[in-house]
This record gives C-alpha cells, structure tokens and sequence, in this order.
C-alpha cells in the first residue's frame, strides 16, 4: 500500500542556483503572469464593461500548479486542465487573443462561440475540453493514458481538478480504474479550499485529498502549491513513476482561491483573515521575490516582462472585439461528423 | 447454418478487432467471462488482455474511458451489462460524449453497447429500454436492430463511425432470432429504415424485438384479408423521416409501436412528425402503442400485461381500420 509522501523534496528556499534554474523561473514567471494579466482583464474588466456575458472563473492565486505541472509535461503528453488553469493553454500554444475571443463568444474562439469561458480544448495541441460537471475529466483521462500505453508510447495523461471535485463519483470510478489498470495518469489537485461557497470541511472528512491515494492503492504527495517549483518538481516525479509503467500518481497542490466561485460572486463567505494570509503567499509575488534574491532577474527585467505582456494582452483584446460573432445560420452545423 | 442474433453481433465485433487493431473492448465481465450473455465469448483468447479490458462496476468509468481512448486514434466498444445501467454513465454520454464535437470539434468515435428489452422475467432494473432518453440528446445515435443480419451490420457500422452509437440489442432477440446472414464483410447503414413486410392498408412504424409482434399481428390480420406494412427503423436517431412517410402515404392509417413506455417516447416523436408533414395522407389519428407508464415489473402476468404483444396490436389495428 503506497503512503502519503508529505515532504516537498525541493522548495522554492532549496531551489538550485543555476542559469538552468534561472531560465526556468522566467519562464514559470512569464506564463504565471500572462494568466493572470489575462485573467484579471477578463474578470475585471471585460465582464465588468459587459463585454463578457457569461461565466467567468479564474484561477488567481493558483497559477503556480497549471504552470508548474504543465511545464513538466511533454508536448506529446495529454492534458485534461480544469476550470482554473488557463496557464496550460498558453504554454500548448494558444494565443491570448483566441482565450479573450472565446471569452467574448467570437469565431476567433477555440471554440468559435459554441462555448464559452474555460470550456476549450484542441486535440492538435493535445488539451481537451473539459466539460461543467466536476471531475467528469478524471476517467476520460484515464481513457486517454489507456490509448497512450496500448499504442506503446511513453506519452501520459495530466488531469487537472480541485477538491470539490473529489466529492463526485466519476472522481472515484476513473482514479480506481486507472489504478487497477496502472494507467499513465497525474492526478493533479488544486485544493483551493472552497467549491463555490462550500468549504473544505464541507466537503469530506479527512484532511487531505492525498490521504485517498492509498485508498486506492496509488502514491500520493502534498505540495505547497503556491510554489511552483515545488509543484514542477512533484510533477516531474509523477510523470516519472508514469512513464515508468507504475500508474497513477496523485499530487494535491494546497492553494486558496483568491476570488469568488466566479465573477459574479464577491466570496463574502470567505473570513477575511484567509484572504489576508493567502495574499501573502501569492505565487508570482513569491516567485519574483525569489528571482530577485538570487539574481536571477532584476526589478527592470522583471518590469520589462510584465510590460511586454500588458501590451501583448492589449492587442489580443482588440483583435477579439474585432473578431466577428458566428454566423447564426451555422447553428445546427457540426453536430455529426458531415 | 443460421447465424443467431446474437453470434451475428459476436461476428459483427470478432471482424472488426480482426481488421482494426485499434478496436478494442472494455466492460464488466466481458473477458475471462466472456460477457454475461457471451457475446466477447471467446475474445479474450484470440485478442489478449490488452484489448479485451475486464473493468471494474464503474459504468461512468468505462464510458468516460472509452471517450478518452477515442480521443488518441483508439475504436472503442465499450458494454453496458444491461441497459439498464446505462444511467450510470448517464453524464458522460450525454454530456460527455454527445457535445464534444459540436464545441470543440473534438469527434468521440466509440460505440456503447447495452442489453435491452423486456420478456425475460428480469425485472425492473433487467429490462428497460431507454433509447429515448438518448434519442433527446443531440450529437448521439441510438441503434436498436431487430434482425441478425442488421444487427452484425450495424454493430460494424457503429465500430466505423465517427460519432458516438448508442447501440440496444434486445435480449429477448439474442437465441430467439436466427437467419442465414452473409460471412464476412458487410455493413449496414446508420439511419436508414427498412420495409420489413410490405402491405397496403396500414403501416406499423416499429423497431427492436416488436417487429416481431407486428409481424404477427399482421399474419393475423392477413387472415381477414388485411394487408400490413411493417416498418423497421432500424436506427431511431436520426430517424429515417422519408422511409416513415412514404409508407404513411401509401396506406393512410399508421401505428407506431415501441416496447419503450409510452410519454415521451419515440413514438411521440415519430406521431408528431408524421401529423407535421404527412397530416393530409391520413385517414385516422396516429395511433400510438407502448408499455404503460410504469416500470417493468417482475411476476409473469404483470410483465405480459406490460409487454405489447400481437394480441394488442391486433386490437389497436382492427378499430383503426374501422375508423
């Protein structure tokens, strides 16, 4: 029976001084950033100025798991993201314009309006889409790491989920058949503490979403995930033992959500001390701090980047509102194959 | 030698796996056991483990699974031991599966095999036919075949296809229905209608195992000089409007009959279609016969008076006729 590893074998304090390192910071950096710039224009502006009309949920706060474990993924490897990890779409490749077009319900979309917000998916780039029902994605994963073991690759599946998704049963059926079938899957938790409203304790009964990992006979590790070396590193070591033809590997990513369930919601359920405590630990705050620390970048380096990325974003706003609504005479196309 | 039903479907799968290595099986049982009716008897011998997949009691698993696998080139088929378990995986059909390629162009080629039907004392949860919540689910096609030479065509048709097939074999069919089908390779088309009998004075729009009841009831009838057409859909989404019409035209009076419960079933749909588009050709209301609305019951006199038998029909078609 496989334990819950508790340890952080390499945090942020023990991260290697080394240009590798360095490099690899600015890239966690300028991915973390670009999510949240894109966010924060989408979920305080747009949708604000009602250019955004449907829903909007964002993962500020939670951009060092997408982006930790999705640098330590293949391009080859699938990736099933949730509803908070806009960072793997950026580092698949897709440009912030097509997340703001999607957004807006342009044909400039992934999905050319056919469905919004966070609801995308282009298997080219190997990302699927996940659909609204929590941890739906979970076994379709695992259907996925299957067809990738059948055809004898070294490819796995990523999939992506917070707590309140492990309180579903496809969460259950897809994890204990993809143990049973020592399928190539990372499991990866963002326990964000609150499912909409409902809070941890609401939602089970034991204290960690990793405790569950031996319950179903598959290695579980905890991360601090507001430290995106921590979860890069724990991602590397789950898509190791994937490779390796172990199975799934858990890794639960302890975070806040640093919003509401969504836009439209303020999180007045929240005690203000948790928001106080979180802003504290702000990944990209924290990740910064460390760069600077270890010379890794100065403040005008650091500057220049979020600069580069203000005015790239700007111009992915316009060519959005500038992209065209769909054709409503399109509306029954593409339902079958045609 | 006559192919049963259900050797024809087992032929239908066994080719398949022969000609496409990405075929491959998941379900319950469905190989050391070799399915709870047999049909992947045999299967696991000739295919190995890697493509014959025992699953554990996870329908949403093996159907969420499935999806997945067609995500990355792989033709799943996926068994639902008995349909009626079908709800259990409910969300990543119709969810899941039926909008992917709609939003994001994402096409789910997996075919859902499920056990159907009533007429072998299975009772309420070993009985059901619940085509018709699929058949609201735009994106999905619901295949019901009644005969051993559509049932091996459509199952290798389902298999090629390149949207999600939800295909019903009835139970009662399995041993029951024998014919002389051609070896080897054919396939029949998704969504397209047959005449199983031709006739001329009333037309029974049917499918599944009550084809057989209206053919019954129309050698009854014959006896009285009445000539029936039956209709075999074959596959109830998409429904072949045309080949629904053009026999209403014909004969003017229509049944539509299912072994699915009455409200909101197929038939409804198909009632509604044919008053929209063929109200003219008409000479009597549109006459629906299905189970009553209940579920199906266990004890032998309760399932008989459930099931729609030739008796039935043989009664609805007599006062139509005289309408």
């Amino acid at each position: 029976m496989a334990a819950v590893n508790r340890a952080t074998s390499i945090t942020l304090q023990e991260a290697a001084d080394s240009s590798e390192q360095a490099e690899l910071a600015r890239r966690f950096l300028y991915h973390m950033s670009l999510m949240r710039e894109v966010e924060d224009r989408i979920e305080r502006k747009l949708y604000r100025q009602g250019k955004i009309l449907g829903g909007v949920y964002v993962g500020r706060g939670q951009e060092a798991i997408c982006v930790g474990a999705g640098m330590a993924a293949k391009p080859d490897d699938m990736l099933y993201p949730c509803h908070r990890d806009l960072g793997l779409y950026f580092i698949r490749g897709v440009h912030p314009r097509q997340v703001f077009a999607q957004y807006m319900g342009r044909v400039g979309g992934l999905t050319k309006g056919r469905d919004g917000n966070m609801h995308m998916g282009d298997l080219n780039l190997r990302i699927v889409a996940i659909i609204s029902a929590m941890a739906a994605s979970i076994p379709v994963a695992a259907g996925s790491a299957f067809a990738l073991k059948y055809k004898g690759t070294k490819d796995i599946a990523f999939v992506f989920f917070g707590d309140g998704a492990t309180s579903r049963g496809d969460w259950h059926e897809g994890i204990n058949l993809a143990a049973v079938q020592r399928l190539p899957l990372v499991l990866i938790c963002n326990n964000n503490q609150y499912a909409y409203s409902t809070p941890l304790e609401k939602q089970m009964a034991c204290a960690n979403v990793a405790d569950r990992g031996p319950g179903y006979g598959i290695p579980a590790e905890i991360v601090d995930g507001n430290d995106v070396f921590a979860v890069y590193n724990a991602a590397l070591r789950a898509a190791e033992h994937a490779r390796r033809g172990l199975g799934p590997y858990m890794i639960e990513c302890k975070t806040f959500r640093m919003t509401g369930h969504s836009a439209h919601d303020s999180g007045s359920y929240v005690p203000a001390h948790l928001w106080k405590e979180w802003e504290a630990k702000d990944p990209i705050r924290r990740l910064e701090t460390l760069m600077l620390e270890r010379s890794w970048a100065d403040r005008a380096t650091i500057d220049e980047m979020n600069a580069g990325i203000r005015a790239e974003v700007d111009a992915a706003i316009e060519w959005a509102e500038k992209s065209p609504y769909p054709d409503p005479a399109t509306l029954t196309q593409g339902v079958y194959a045609e | 030698m006559p192919t049963t039903y259900l050797e024809a479907i087992r032929e239908g799968i066994w080719e398949e796996m022969e000609r496409d290595e990405n075929v491959f099986l998941l379900g319950e049982d469905i190989g050391v056991y070799g399915g709870a009716f047999k049909i992947t008897a045999g299967m696991l011998e000739r295919f190995g483990e890697r493509r014959v997949v025992d699953t554990p009691i996870s329908e949403s698993a093996i159907v969420g699974a499935a999806i997945g696998a067609s995500f990355n080139g792989l033709r799943p088929v996926a068994e639902i031991q008995f349909a009626d378990f079908i709800s259990c995986a409910f969300d990543q059909i119709v969810n899941f599966a039926a909008k992917c390629r709609y939003r994001w162009n994402a096409p789910v080629p997996i075919v859902v095999r499920a056990p159907s039907g009533g007429g072998i004392h299975g009772g309420p949860f070993h009985s059901q036919n619940p085509e018709a919540w699929f058949v609201h689910t735009p994106g999905l096609k619901v295949i019901c075949p009644a005969t051993a030479y559509d049932a091996k065509g459509l199952i290798k048709a389902a298999i090629r296809d390149d949207d999600p097939c939800i295909f019903f074999e009835h139970k009662a069919l399995y041993r029951r229905i024998k014919e002389e089908i051609p070896k080897g390779d054919y396939t029949v088309p998704i969504g397209k209608a047959r005449v199983f009998r031709e006739g001329s004075d009333l037309s029974i729009i049917t499918y599944g195992a009550m084809v057989y009841e209206a053919d019954e009831a129309a050698n009854q009838l014959a006896g009285e000089g009445i000539s029936v057409e039956i209709v075999d859909l074959r596959t109830v989404l998409p429904i072949d409007e045309e080949t629904i019409l053009e026999s209403v035209r014909k004969t003017s009076k229509v049944i539509v009959l299912h072994e699915a419960t009455l409200t909101g079933g197929v038939g409804a749909e198909i009632a509604a279609r044919i008053t929209e588009k063929a109200f003219d050709s008409l000479d009597g209301p549109v006459v629906r016969i299905a189970a009553p609305d209940v579920p199906v019951p266990y004890s032998p006199p309760l399932e008989e008076a459930f099931l729609p038998n030739a008796a039935k029909i043989v009664e609805k078609a007599r006062w139509l006729l005289n309408y």
